[in-house]
This record gives C-alpha cells, structure tokens and sequence, in this order.
C-alpha cells in the first residue's frame, strides 16, 4: 500500500479551562490515501469537528493538541510554525466549514472573497486572480454572474457550492468538510453529495467528511470511522460496517433511523445521553448506554482490536486480539 | 392499516380543519406590494386520536401552518374550525386560553424553548395555574409530576427540580411535551420536534408522540422535513411544496404510491444507510421563490412532466385513490377497483425506481 496522505497519530486535544482539561479528542489514529473517501460520524459533543480542527491547524484557545503528529506528506503539521502553515494550508489541504452562511463575509461578494484567498495562500499571477474564480464556481455549477452576488443572495445550497468552489481553488489534494450538508434540505443535500462525489472522481482529491448523518456515509464513503466520547470507536470499509456493524454504538446508530422503504420496524435509538467528557464514564465510555455491556465493561478500557479488516474499541472482540498474537 | 377515517366523516368528526388557510407576509415597507406567500389555500383536516404529519422542505411553509394554527398570527384569509367553532370568532381571554391549552404547540429547538433562570418545573406549574385553575397548589405539583411521568423523565421528583442547561437535548424536548401535555391537549402541534437531537436519541421522542395517542388520546400534527420519521409514526401525511399542500393521504399509500413528482423526487432523495443509493436525478434542490408568484403549478420550473397548462392553472387536489389527493395536472388515479396496479406512467415509473 502507498504512503498515506495523511496520518495521525495519537492525536489528543483538550480544552484547557479552570476547572477541568476537558479532553475531546482522545488518542486518535488514522490515516487517509490519495483519493480516499473517510467519513467520519458521530454525535455532537463526540469530539469530531475539534478532531478535523486539529487536522487543519484551525484549533483555537481554550482548544490545544496535548499530543500526537498530523503528519501530512511526510510533513508535521503540528510542528509548522503559522508562516510555514499558510504555504500548505488551502493550496494542499483546504476546509468547508459547516455553515456557509457564517463562514462567507455577508459584506464582500463571493468573487472578492474567492480573489482575497488566492493573493493570501500564493504567490498567483494576476491572470490566474482574474480567470480561476469563475472556473471553479462553474466546476461547481454556479454561473459566473454570481461572482459579483454577495453571500445573502445566494440560496444555501448555492452558498455551500459557493464554499466548496472555495476549497478547490487551488486544487488540493485534501479537503477537510465539517457537516457542509446538515443545512441543507434533502433533495439539496442529495444534488451536492453527488457533485462533491463527481469533482472527487475527476480531480482524484481525498474527502475527509464529518457528519452525523449515517445515511449521508452510506452511500458517499470509501471508509467510515465511527467516533464516540472523542475515540475512535470503529474504523473500516464503508461496506462492511453497515453490513455488520461491529461495536454496539455503531449498531445503535443504524437502528436508530426509520427507513422510507421496506417494513416498519420499530426503533429502539440508544438510551441516555452521550456522556460529558469533562468526566467520561470509567472502563468502557459506551457503557453506561451499552445493550450488551458486561462486568468487565465498568472497570476495564478497551483498545482498538482488529477483526478481520474493521478496528473496532469493545470487549466483546477483546478474544481477537489475543487470537490473533497468539 | 390507518387507524382513523382519513378525511372529514359525514359526521363531522373532524377535531380541526381549516379551509382555505392563507397567510402572505408582506416584504420591505408599507406600500410593499411584494408579498411572500408562506401558506396558500390549505384544507386541512386532523380527526381525533390521529397522528398527521406535515413534510416538506424548508420554506415550504410549514411552520407557518403551524403557527397559524397555535393563534400566534392570524390569517391572511380562510378559517380554523376547532370542534367546528371558528377559531377566528375566538374573543375572550378566556375562549382563547381554553384553545390554546386545547391546541398546545412543541418547538422545535428545545435549547432556546425554555427560560434558562428558572428551573424546569417553572413551565409546567405555570401552564397548569394559567389553564387549570381548578387545581390547588398541591394538586398542581402531583399533575406536574404525572407527565413528566409520562414523558419519560424520571423520577419526576428530581426531574422537576433541574434547571434546563442540567438537562441534555432530549430531556428538554420531552419537558416541551410535558408542558403540553399538562393542559390536557386535544391536539399537540409538534414543530420538527426531533431535528435538533441527536440521532441516538430522536427514537425515544418518536416513540413517546406514538404513546401519547395510544395513552393520552392527544391527537399530533408532526411537522418535519424528514419523510421517513414521518412514516414512523403518522396516519396520515400531508406534502406541503411552496405553500401548496400538493399531496396527501394515508402514510403507507403516499409513500408507496407517490402521484406528485416533487413526492417522488423528495422520496427519491432520501438517505437510507441500509440501502444502496438510487440513481439521482439531476434537481439541484434549489427552492421556489414564492414572492407574488402567479398562476401555475410553483414545482413546474423543476417537474420533468410539466405541460403547457402547467404554467397558467394552478393545480387543485383531486382524488387519486381511496383518500389520496394530488394537486397535479399529470398525475393519474388509481383505476377504481383499487387492485393497486396504476397504469399511469409517472406512479408506474416512480414506484420502480423508489420501492425495493
């Protein structure tokens, strides 16, 4: 297999306040190829848009890395100092935050924003500054009137487009998307996954893409890294884990939708709540929402244990490992 | 399989109806005459002990219908029949009190719902000294503690005690419903009550609204933009496109049988992480501006049926099978012996690309 894109390694953050060191990302390891699809789901409060702020350097106080590497092409971006970040941030690695509406300046049309982060990130030529901004609105089926439309004129779904065009300005080859579909409407939400799926498969970038949606993963990702608590609970192939979902969160997460076709099923969800990670639960973090927790759930942390391609953090594969070192 | 007739008996059984519900609002000053229309000509029938949903995307107006239904504005035009009696002819304090405590309404962020310096109790007690006046203190707090029972929060005891940033998102949904649920409602208006949950936990609240018919004899108008936690839970389900109701009918036929394209399209997008995807048309979502639109069908910019008529006659609902409307010029009913096999191109099409 070829050198990853990306990988991190043991990668904590914790936000450090007067009272507690509130720890969102836990030790995270993961790794990204070159044209790779990752989804990355959860609920809110699990840790994962802090962990795609980690990634992108984006962190701000009371945020902080604790620990770990975000080696990016051979390169640790943690160790980069902010001049050195700017050469690599937006022209290698670009973001699509959450809500366009925030993320554009209602003040600036869309075509000076777009300008202002090309003279910012590099050294372009002036013809570049002139022709690329309409290329890449168009890329993303935008007509290039709307350059000179502000953020407020623009539907949201063309508002996300809009930021999406943003992150290919340079043609990168990692973009980081935080939730860019929550807003969104269905039919929207549908048209852009397939665009987002369609530019991957023309300009080979890889696709790290948080959400809580399972559905949204289903059907877009390559693999899947199921987070709970700020760890990671389950990472695989797309396919096998919602064919077999192997850690009961993960199982929960799928129960927990009703389906448009088929049978209706009654759903259980999940009980509780996610837990306050100010004060995780002891043992296993799921446990105290788990249906098929056991004794040793209460006392002991699981690791990640590997079973067949899939890692999976639950005692109940705890067998595998020691099989598999035996 | 609905549990309810499903429209208005010969009876006049309906526990709410409105006909020809029409709120516009007017945008910039004055002497604008630029007029959003956020909900046209809706007929709406909700009987007792049934659950009916309202779908359809954002600024489809439906918050609006269910705003317009809770008195927190009046029509434009067209009238809500409560048990029959005009709601419009609702005068005093006390008649609009005994409705609002009839009709009671859950909102749908419940992080912003609540007073955050009182604590949870506050709401509840409140509610029942303004609509049950009856009950002395005592009495109050014993009713109190009954729905948080019954909404899952317990022990009751503790619950009410908590203030709203101790309780996580579903805890204080299920406090909105106790809220309601402590005048004794006939009709819970339930304004996307699950979208600002966590997904692990939106199946406890869908399954309490379930339980709060069966137990609570409550009748729920579920507003959402989610067709399948519609599916989970309603009768009966009403599809709303810019302003327009343009289909509705028992839950299983809508979703089985869609007659309307913009049903079939929404269905044809929604996400089902058990399923492969289905091929995606090329609708790129964008709603319809419905600022002094004219005649015509408003989804005709993006229907791939559309005709000529389509631009000048706005289309009413009509009949498609066993109560099932569509408001569509092109949609075929259901031939009447009801052996479910439409010959219609558009249902025959979009039953084998949405079902299996």
């Amino acid at each position: 297999m070829p050198e990853p894109l990306l990988e991190v390694e043991d990668l904590s953050v914790s936000y450090l306040t007067d009272s507690a060191d509130i720890r969102a990302v836990d030790k995270v390891n993961l790794s990204v190829h070159a044209g790779e699809f990752l989804g990355i789901v959860g609920e809110s409060g699990c840790g994962k848009s802090t962990l795609l702020f980690a990634i992108a350097q984006l962190l701000s106080p009371p945020a902080e890395i604790t620990s770990g590497r975000v080696v990016f092409r051979g390169q640790d971006l943690v160790q980069l100092s902010d001049s050195e970040l700017r050469h690599v941030r937006w022209r290698d690695y670009s973001v699509v935050m959450q809500s366009a509406m925030n993320a554009l300046n209602p003040m600036k049309s869309i075509g000076a924003q777009f300008k202002d982060t090309m003279r910012a990130h590099e050294q372009a030529s002036a013809d570049a500054i002139r022709s690329r901004p309409a290329e890449v609105l168009r890329l993303v089926g935008i007509d290039e009137a709307h350059l000179d439309s502000s953020p407020h004129q623009l539907s949201g779904g063309m508002r996300q487009r809009a930021m999406i065009a943003m992150a290919l300005l340079f043609t990168p080859q990692l973009v980081i998307m935080d939730e860019p579909t929550s807003a969104l409407d269905v039919v929207a939400q549908r048209s852009l996954m397939t665009q987002i799926k369609e530019l991957q498969q023309q300009f080979g970038f890889a696709v790290m893409f948080v959400t809580h949606d399972m559905s949204v993963i289903a059907h877009y990702s390559d693999r899947v890294m199921v987070m709970y608590a700020g760890q990671v609970a389950e990472i695989g192939e797309t396919s096998s884990i919602f064919e077999r979902p192997l850690h009961p969160y993960s199982k929960g997460l799928l129960d927990a939708f009703p389906s448009v076709r088929g049978p209706r099923r009654p759903l259980t969800g999940i009980p509780g709540s996610p837990p306050d990670l100010g004060r995780p639960p002891s043992g296993c973090r799921f446990h105290p929402r788990c249906s098929e927790v056991m004794a040793q759930c209460v006392t002991t942390e699981p690791d990640l244990y590997l079973v067949e391609a899939t890692q999976v953090r639950c005692l109940l594969y705890a067998a595998h490992r020691e099989a598999a070192s035996a | 399989m609905s549990r309810s007739a499903t429209t208005v008996g010969e009876d006049g059984a309906a526990l709410l109806r409105t006909v020809g519900l029409t709120r516009h609002f007017r945008l910039g000053g004055l002497l604008s005459r630029r007029m959003l229309h956020a909900v046209d000509d809706l007929d709406l029938v909700i009987n007792e002990r049934e659950i009916v949903a309202l779908v359809g995307e954002s600024g489809s107006g439906k918050t609006t219908v269910a705003r317009l239904l809770a008195m927190i504005y009046p029509p434009t035009r067209g009238e809500i029949y409560y048990h029959e009696r005009s709601v419009h002819s609702l005068r005093s304090r006390k008649d609009v009190l005994w409705y609002r405590g009839e009709v009671p309404m859950v909102f749908q962020d419940p992080y912003s719902a609540m007073n955050p310096v009182f604590r949870v109790a506050h709401g509840v007690m409140r509610n029942l000294k303004l609509h049950r006046p009856e009950l002395d203190r005592a009495q109050r707090r014993e009713e109190a503690e009954r729905v948080f029972d019954i909404v899952g929060l317990n022990p009751a005891g503790d619950m009410l005690r908590k203030f709203p940033y101790e309780m996580s998102g579903g805890q204080r949904q299920r406090v909105g419903f106790a809220q309601a649920l402590a005048v004794r409602p006939k009709l819970i208006l339930a304004d996307e009550p699950v979208s600002m949950l966590d997904v692990s936990i939106r199946a406890g609240i869908l399954n309490m609204m379930a339980s709060l018919r069966a137990d609570e004899g409550a009748s729920i108008l579920y507003i959402t933009h989610d067709i399948a936690s519609a599916r989970y839970v309603a009768d009966r389900i009403i599809v709303m496109y810019a302003g327009h109701a343009v289909e509705q009918g028992p839950t299983e036929v809508v979703l089985s049988r869609p007659k309307h394209p913009y049903t079939q399209l929404l269905l044809s997008a929604v996400p089902d992480p058990r399923e492969k995807a289905v091929p995606v048309s090329a609708d790129s979502g964008e709603p319809p501006r419905v600022i002094s639109p004219g005649e015509g069908c408003r989804f005709r910019q993006r229907c791939p049926y559309a005709i000529d008529k389509c631009a000048t006659i706005t289309p009413a609902l009509r009949p498609m099978g066993p109560a099932h409307d569509a408001a569509c010029h092109v949609a075929v009913a259901d031939p009447v012996d009801g052996d479910g096999q439409s010959v219609d191109g558009i249902a025959v099409a979009a039953r084998d690309s949405h079902v299996e």
